[in-house]
């Protein structure tokens, strides 16, 4: 790259590694990532086996689409700390619909029962999150405190809706409802499958729309937005309800892998979620983030939580281990914007 | 036809009377500066004008039409742009998606529309060059120096046909070579029959480039008169109240 462009003095253009992906902690913890698997796989010779990465994979699976999600609320400068609990009632609220469905005798076509529970499963996640974005975009209200609130609200719901029993599917579409949420195409887990297609979705609509460029701006600096004739309100409601649709749909298919939906499911996922979003580069304070950087933070947390089975290692070390890492991701990310300032 | 009217405009917040009975109007293609101390009333009526704050009693004619207008992009609908003194940039995102945020180019792809990021930054690549600024089209408005950033705001302000433009101090945060560049432009949108309203507190600015200067005091019109009507040392003792009236 030539600095001789017509006019322009003292302004040197940014490096190709210092601008888009490349510069990004993404990028950073990309590397981290691969270096670690490379150590992962010389330590142990199970690490790279078929059935390791599979379940590698299937794992980081059930929280890497809620993860693609709050990655959205966290560019917008928001956090939503509830989707844990609307994966656990969005799994709920389906297993009780196919179970209803089956004891009603309410099946006019194959599939039906699979269509209609997860349509209420899902929806039930979309109403949550437009009482989070409606909270946050309209009333104002500050989205940690809302949303600490929707927490507790949605995973009371969950107990009262099974009197903290759980639910599990049942009737005619059982199996198709298994296979579709936890099954294998091809030789790869379906969960991966969702998570790539959403991913991709989820980069193109940050990326190359409107609506992408509005989600960043409003996380940088919302009264610009609003100044410029971005309509603030809806995209935050959008991302409410974008998050708690992709945390309602990984609930699901966690209940489609363990074949039931208890009603502690996904207890505490909140943190893991957030964890691998900020560890994959979405920035808390907003303006930063993306697909990406959200799967590679819960592929990181997933490989070294895997890593310290295989290893051996007391598995009591894994948070403290989970937590050490997003210091150093932070850490890192923060000589790195004091260099280039 | 005066191109902007407004008359017996004032703004209440509570009990602060910030606009008292304001009235004045703009003609087409006419630079007009707009002073005042601080707390004198110079944001609020520009917010009235850009759309941002409605005024509490008094009515706003364009075109010498009363017009309603109730927010920023109804303002940029009806040609009037604005600089705002905090230049309103996301830092985050480029040159080009900071001018054309809120009105970016899209093409259609089925049900989709995409965004047409190579023509958004050879727009924005022209202006920057219309507008004699070293501001590259793509690059983050983070890295960028004051005066980049000052290009960047203005620039968004000549993306569709403005006939008023509002610089709240354009010239405060940036060095004396982009102070005349600034000015030039304010020169450049004239001859081209743009009306521009400049709020300011460095006099040369004012009376170098403006037709007519507007004081401001303590909520209410001071001085309305020809520049070159005008002395600084008046326009001074106006402000600070040394003296009541032009």
């Amino acid at each position: 790259m030539s600095d001789t462009v017509q006019g322009f003095s003292n302004v040197r253009r940014t490096r190709f590694w210092q601008r888009g992906f490349l510069a990004s902690q993404s990028a950073y913890v990309l590397v981290a990532l691969i270096g670690l698997i490379i150590i992962m796989s010389m330590l142990s010779p199970h690490f790279l086996t078929d059935g390791n990465v599979k379940n590698v994979v299937r794992n980081f699976s059930f929280v890497a689409i809620a993860t693609l999600g709050i990655t959205l609320v966290i560019i917008t400068g928001g956090i939503d700390l509830s989707v844990g609990s609307s994966m656990a009632l969005s799994a709920t609220v389906c297993s009780l619909t196919m179970a209803g469905l089956n004891a009603a005798g309410f099946y006019p076509f194959p599939g039906s029962a699979f269509i209609l529970s997860m349509g209420a499963g899902l929806g039930t996640a979309l109403l949550i999150g437009l009482f989070n974005g409606f909270a946050v975009a309209k009333l104002k209200l500050a989205p940690f405190v809302t949303t600490l609130g929707t927490l507790s609200i949605v995973r009371g719901l969950t107990y009262v809706a099974t009197q903290g029993r759980g639910a599990a599917p049942s009737g005619p579409d059982k199996e198709l409802f298994i296979t579709a949420m936890s099954g294998n195409l091809g030789g790869v887990p379906v969960g991966f499958i969702y998570l790539m297609i959403l991913a991709a979705a989820m980069w193109v609509a940050l990326n190359h729309t409107a609506w992408g460029r509005h989600v960043y701006a409003i996380g940088s600096n919302e009264a610009a937005g609003r100044l410029t004739g971005v309509n603030v309100d809806r995209v935050k409601i959008q991302v409410y309800m974008l998050c708690a649709l992709a945390a309602g749909f990984n609930g699901i298919m966690v209940s489609g892998w363990l074949g039931s939906a208890p009603a502690n499911l996904a207890m505490a996922y909140e943190l893991t979620i957030i964890a691998a979003a900020v560890i994959g580069g979405a920035n808390l304070a907003g303006g930063i983030g993306g697909a990406a950087g959200a799967i590679i933070g819960c592929v990181l947390i997933e490989v070294i939580r895997n890593g310290l089975v295989l290893a051996r290692v007391d598995p009591y070390w894994q948070q403290t281990l989970v937590g050490c890492i997003i210091v150093v991701a932070v850490l890192v990310d923060r000589f790195r914007s004091l260099r280039n300032g | 036809m005066a191109l902007l009217e407004l008359e017996g405009v004032s703004k209440d917040f509570g009990a602060i009377r910030a606009l008292s009975d304001v009235s004045f109007s703009i003609e087409p293609g006419q630079v007009v500066g707009l002073m005042g101390d601080n707390g004198a009333g110079k944001s609020t009526l520009v917010k009235i004008i850009s759309g941002i704050y409605q005024p509490s009693t008094g009515i706003v004619k364009l075109d010498g039409a009363p017009a309603h207008i109730h927010s920023p992009g109804e303002a940029r609908r009806l040609g009037i742009e604005t600089v705002y003194q905090d230049l309103a940039l996301a830092d985050n995102l480029t040159a080009a998606a900071n001018i054309f945020l809120g009105r970016e180019l899209k093409y259609n792809f089925g049900p989709f529309r995409f965004l047409r990021q190579r023509a958004m930054n050879a727009r924005a690549a022209e202006l920057f060059a219309e507008l004699k600024s070293e501001t590259r089209a793509d690059d983050l408005v983070r890295q960028m120096s004051g005066g980049q950033r000052q290009a960047v705001a203005i620039a968004r302000t000549r993306l569709a046909d403005a006939k008023l433009i509002l610089m709240d101090e354009p010239t405060a945060a940036i060095s004396v070579r982009q102070v005349a560049e600034v000015l030039n432009l304010i020169h450049r949108l004239k001859d081209a029959g743009i009306a521009v309203m400049l709020i300011s507190h460095r006099m040369p600015d004012v009376f170098s480039c403006c037709d007519r200067v507007i004081v401001m005091r303590r909520g209410t019109k001071v001085a309305d008169k020809p520049i070159a009507n005008s002395s600084p040392e008046e326009v001074t003792a106006l402000i600070t109240g040394a003296r009541e009236v032009a």
